[in-house]
């Protein structure tokens, strides 16, 4: 991922928080539904990740440490995509 | 080939190379140290966040399962929460995060005045954050909606309530910064403490940032 100014951090997190509350506004947050989730949180992924790299500045940090964090972003949103898809079955 | 030359050489090995090898020098031992992999703020802090993120995990995702038995039900107390509320909220957390990631740039570069103007607007952001939870919390109870009416509810008072104590602290964490830096107690040479307390505030960024799409736009 390439490293954006701050600005450009809070700019791109702004338009994606836009995107999400559309996507909510618009009622197409899932129904029943796995593309709109997956949507939902590839935007929260994207947004938590840029968050880790760019504010809590772990792009500049040891590796351990941005693993982690961003291996816990990771996973949250995978658990709670794989509910998602479960509460379907 | 450096001997056929000698007059020319000599007063630019003399004059130009030793000050750009100087010049570079030191450039690459500033990059080199900037570049040093360094985890910015307290190492002991960093672990209270580690401790955070797992326990907000957990009621995260035991929330995503909590779900997955009672979905109509979620989706009808969801329908009662305010979406734009929650997406101002977003947007107050995330502006916060950017105002404290300027500030610690500008103490970095020893603007400490600028650094105080941006965590005031950090506060600022909170506290808007603070005021609209409140009036959700009001309009939630004067409905009244509380711990016990159902599951959804349950995790939403405890998840929200959770994550607004962490705002609450983390205002009181970025009150004692502004004070300290409005006075330039923190430098490019020191700034420790200023960047525990950010990092401190954007973990309840980060945690919002999954809060928010989960609890109030999923159905």
């Amino acid at each position: 991922m390439p490293a954006f100014s701050r600005t450009q951090v809070w700019l791109i997190l702004l338009a994606i928080t836009a995107t999400t509350y559309w996507i909510g506004e618009a009622g197409l947050s899932g129904h029943g539904s796995m593309v709109p989730v997956l949507a939902l949180f590839g935007l929260a992924f994207a947004k938590g990740l840029l968050v880790c790299l760019d504010f809590l500045e772990l792009r500049h940090a040891p590796a351990l440490w941005r693993w982690l964090v961003v291996g816990w972003l990771a996973m949250v949103v995978a658990l709670i995509v794989l509910a998602y898809w479960i509460s379907l079955r | 080939m450096h001997g056929s030359t000698p007059t020319a050489l000599s007063s630019e090995s003399n004059e130009l190379h030793p000050a750009t090898g100087a010049q570079t020098g030191a450039h690459l031992h500033a990059q080199a140290h900037d570049a040093t992999p360094r985890l910015r703020g307290d190492l002991g802090v960093w672990l209270v966040i580690l401790m955070e993120l797992l326990t907000f995990a957990i009621l995260f995702v035991s929330f995503a399962f909590a779900r997955t038995r009672e979905v109509a039900l979620f989706n009808a107390s969801q329908a009662t929460l305010n979406l734009n509320a929650g997406a101002l909220n977003t947007v107050l957390l995330i502006s916060g995060s950017w105002c404290v990631a300027s500030a610690v740039a500008a103490v970095r570069r020893n603007a400490s005045v600028v650094g105080a103007r941006w965590l005031l607007g950090a506060l600022g952001c909170g506290g808007g954050f603070v005021v609209v939870k409140l009036g959700e919390y009001a309009q939630k109870l004067a409905s009244g909606v509380d711990l016990s009416t159902n599951t959804f509810y349950m995790f939403y008072v405890l998840l929200t309530g959770f994550h607004f104590l962490h705002v609450v602290v983390g205002m009181l964490a970025i009150t004692y910064l502004w004070l300290k830096t409005r006075r330039g107690r923190y430098s490019s040479h020191d700034c420790h403490a200023l960047e525990t307390g950010a990092a401190f505030w954007h973990m309840v960024d980060l945690l919002w940032i999954v809060l928010f799409p989960l609890v109030y736009v999923m159905r």
